[in-house]
């Protein structure tokens, strides 16, 4: 068995913590696991992702170009960035959330969000995407997007172990004081990807 | 009882040390070593541990080389480049040896992700005849460790620990001898006097023939570990070390019949007898490694000794990239070249991606910025706009040199404010230097607090002795920011949290002896410009000490809100400051202020309208 999943975002989303509790779930479910991120100047606004290997072999910690079964993008334009990750038929899961750039230096292309997820949408059409900060934030913190995401990761059954699995990690993972709002978040998730309700880049 | 946690491997690294029975710890911040030390911070108290955040590398190898003098097992921690602060000391220290065991952690950053260089310091070990363990990944660094320490201790030497970035900075499940650190059995027998512990040219004499003899006594020893390993049947062989081991395992999936794989986890000294017995089973070799050639100028080397047939690939005749950090398609790539050389008709495949690189619509560029509300952006900002008007008094230009840390970020657009940066504390020097040679142009350089404790006083010194006529701005935010927020000598808090004395900046400067010394505060940009312009006219050496926060842990709870209304949509704040909180959505005139806001009030400060103002307080 092998799973690779790739997380991307923008320094300060939490894609460390959602990688940390992909991999504590994956060891809890049996399988051994590996994960690489960056960390360092990256962090001030920069693009951040982090690999997680999950399988019987240890490897190296980077995902080979086009071998991620899975993509978690936390921000359309670093979703559309990793994609030569993805493997084909490999699938998606985007937040439709967008975070300009800090700055724009001279030359540096506009940011128009919406051509990105229309692209996505053309390229993989039964990707999943929706506005997790949103729904974070209705649970009570935009800052919850990443759980969010998990949560609508596991309901849609892309993860290689459950849902009840991941939230008992949450438990350990999450402090005491920021654990209801993002049980609310995961669980937000979940409802809103059930089955016919979901889909398409709705925002 | 063994149990199975998800360590980071500096993580790994620092429970290995501790299950060694480390006794004291020292290291100065460097992405990408510092977790370990923190993680030992971690256990320090319960396990008896000594550690420290040392002034610098050269600092904390020299504190470590003391506890080990005494009988102790110490671990020293740094990346690269500090190896670099740290070497005068080491290359005598190769000399000397040590009693109780000495590991020097260093780790490597190719790519590079966050360093100046990308040096190798498997290379470092043979320039210093000192042996160096190369981990794959968080497993290997935690079992290493402890062999680097068994090692350390027998033969009396220090042992460097070489880890690269993707070791370091990997999460895995790794297997755990004992589930929780035990206490420290604190056995050291204290200093005992010898002559030995005194490097003389004399000593030196009578040490070098030991010390060239321990190489090869390591060289035997390593010979016979079982991390210098032999897989598959294949004529092709394939040596690497390090993580690029497992690309190649990946890499040749599938072809295991096609090639053997060497994979040196003991690299310096190299494990001739083992390599010796890989090269007589194959016909042509191929060398996988990142950064320096090092592996394929040992297997060059023994190749000729033996009067082997045997083939070289590798990064001297172009078949790998010499510099960069490697991946599996990289490793693909390299061997299908060599393998097209040999006219041998299997390829190793690519995974084929849902997308190609080519293929991707134009991205926004993310390039690292200053937080919202930094206050070296403030200080900048002050700089530029006395430059300005020195500019226009009296046509003078100003050259500004920078330094390492957040700060380095000031030669981002638009501020563009750091034209030179060279290493740690070299800033006030450089600027020295250009003073020499442009001498009528005005000299600024800026330093941060932890890196002018570093190595930024001998600079200060200098400027004085030979009267520089240079302006040094320190950029006091009260922290180590760049490697995540650690304590240093003027912060008044050790590394558990401990006071202990803090060294006052302004107060070391003074009695350097330059001349004007003043101390601002950032909140004030009017101030700041004051001093800023004060000091650059002031006649030889001054300095000014910026005292502000910095957000990454200090947020000061305020929001700062752009009123509509009287916003004329100059877009002088967006244009001039690059703050990340302020955001002009594409297609609009106005900006608005970002959640992130951490209410510095520079952009307040300098809106012509007035329009920006502080809006109740965040919860
Ligand atoms: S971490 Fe601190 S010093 Fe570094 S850019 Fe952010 S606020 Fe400035
Ligand atoms: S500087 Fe003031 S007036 Fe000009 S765009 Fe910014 S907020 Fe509006």
């Amino acid at each position: 068995m092998k799973y690779d999943i790739l997380i991307a975002g923008v320094g300060g989303q939490g894609v460390v913590l959602a990688s940390r509790m992909l991999a504590l779930a994956a060891m809890k479910a049996g399988f051994r696991v590996s994960t690489a991120e960056t960390i360092g100047m990256s962090q001030r606004e920069g693009s951040v992702s982090s690999h997680i290997r999950i399988g019987d072999e240890i490897s190296g910690s980077l995902i080979p170009a086009g071998q991620a079964d899975l993509l978690i993008g936390l921000e359309p334009a670093e979703t559309v960035r990793n994609l030569p990750f993805l493997k084909k038929g490999g699938k998606i899961l985007s937040n439709s959330h967008a975070i300009a750039p800090a700055s724009k230096p001279p030359g540096s292309p506009e940011y128009a969000p919406e051509a990105l997820l229309a692209f996505l949408k053309a390229l993989i059409p039964d990707m999943l995407c929706l506005d997790f900060t949103r729904l974070a934030e209705e649970a009570g913190t935009y800052r919850a997007a990443n759980v969010a995401m998990l949560g609508a990761a596991a309901g849609a059954g892309m993860l290689p172990f459950s849902k009840e699995t991941i939230l008992s990690v949450l438990e350990t993972e999450i402090p005491e004081k920021h654990r209801a709002v993002n049980r609310a978040a995961f669980e937000g998730a979940i409802e809103k990807i059930k089955p016919g309700t979901l889909i398409g880049n709705r925002r | 009882m063994t149990e199975k946690k998800l360590l980071m491997g500096n993580e790994a690294i620092a429970l290995g040390a501790i299950e060694a029975g480390v006794q004291v710890v020292t290291g100065y911040p460097g992405t990408p070593s510092t977790e370990a030390l923190e993680t030992v911070v971690r256990y320090a108290d319960r396990c008896g541990i000594y550690t420290e955040w040392s002034s610098n590398e050269k600092v904390a190898l020299e504190t470590a080389v003391g506890a080990a003098y005494s009988g102790a097992k110490a671990l020293v921690t740094m990346k690269q480049v500090g190896l670099n602060v740290a070497s005068d000391p080491l290359m005598s220290l190769s000399y000397i040896g040590v009693k109780g065991a000495l590991v020097l952690l260093v780790a490597d950053d190719p790519g590079p992700h966050s360093s100046q260089t990308e040096q190798d310091t498997r290379v470092f070990g043979h320039f210093a005849n000192i042996p160096v363990l190369d981990p794959a990944n968080p497993q290997e660094a935690y079992e290493l460790t402890k062999l680097a320490f068994e090692l350390s201790h027998e033969f009396e030497v220090p042992v460097i620990l070489r880890t690269t970035t993707r070791v370091s900075h990997s999460c895995e499940d790794v297997e755990l001898a004992v589930a929780e650190p035990a206490p420290v059995e604190a056995s050291c027998e204290g200093f005992v006097k010898d002559r030995r512990w005194t490097i003389f040219p004399r000593l030196t004499t009578e040490r070098h023939p030991w010390l060239e003899n321990v190489q090869v006594q390591l060289s035997e020893r390593f010979s016979e570990l079982p991390y210098n390993s032999v897989s598959g049947s294949g004529k092709i062989g394939i040596i690497a070390s390090g993580v690029s081991a497992l690309y190649v395992k990946e890499a040749v999936k599938g072809f295991e019949g096609l090639f053997t794989l060497f994979r040196v986890g003991t690299v310096h000294p190299f494990p001739e007898q083992a390599a010796l017995s890989f090269l007589k089973g194959v016909e042509k070799l191929i060398v996988v490694e990142e950064l320096d050639p090092y592996l394929e100028e040992q297997a060059l080397q023994l190749i000729g000794k033996a009067h082997l047939p045997v083939d070289v690939y590798g990064k001297k005749n172009g078949f790998f990239p010499v510099g960069g950090e490697y991946n599996v398609d990289i490793v693909i790539d390299g061997i299908n070249k060599v393998l097209s050389k040999l006219g041998e008709p299997s390829r190793l495949s690519h995974a084929s991606p849902a997308v190609l690189r080519e293929e991707l619509p134009p991205l926004p560029v993310r390039a690292p910025t200053l937080c919202a509300g930094c206050m070296h952006r403030t200080v900048f900002y002050a700089f530029k706009q006395a430059a300005k008007q020195l500019k226009k008094d009296s046509q003078v230009e100003t050259i500004f040199s920078g330094d390492i840390g957040c700060y380095t970020l000031g030669n981002a657009f638009p501020l563009n404010m750091v034209e030179t940066c060279l290493c740690m504390g070299a800033g006030m020097s450089i600027a020295g230097g250009l003073s020499r040679t442009n001498s009528e142009v005005k000299q600024v350089a800026f330093i941060g607090d932890s890196t002018f404790f570093h190595s930024g006083i001998p600079a200060v010194i200098n400027a004085v002795y030979n009267g520089a006529d240079v302006t040094l701005a320190v950029l006091d935010n009260r922290t180590t920011a760049m490697t995540g927020h650690q304590p240093h000598p003027g912060i008044g808090v050790t590394v558990l949290g401990n006071p202990s004395k803090a060294i006052d900046i302004a107060g070391v400067i003074r009695s350097c002896g330059i001349g004007s010394v003043r101390t601002v505060e950032t909140v004030n940009l009017e101030g700041c410009i004051e001093a800023a312009k004060e000091a650059m006219e002031f006649k030889g050496p001054s300095a000014i000490v910026f005292k502000g926060n910095c957000v990454g842990i200090t947020k000061s709870g305020i929001k700062l809100t752009i009123d509509t209304e009287s916003c004329t949509g100059c877009g002088f704040c967006i244009k001039q400051l690059g703050c990340p909180a302020i955001f002009l959505p594409p297609g609009e005139e106005k900006p608005f202020i970002l959640d992130s806001c951490n209410g510095c009030g520079l952009c307040a400060q300098i809106c012509p309208s007035e329009s920006i103002s502080e809006d109740g307080v965040k919860k």
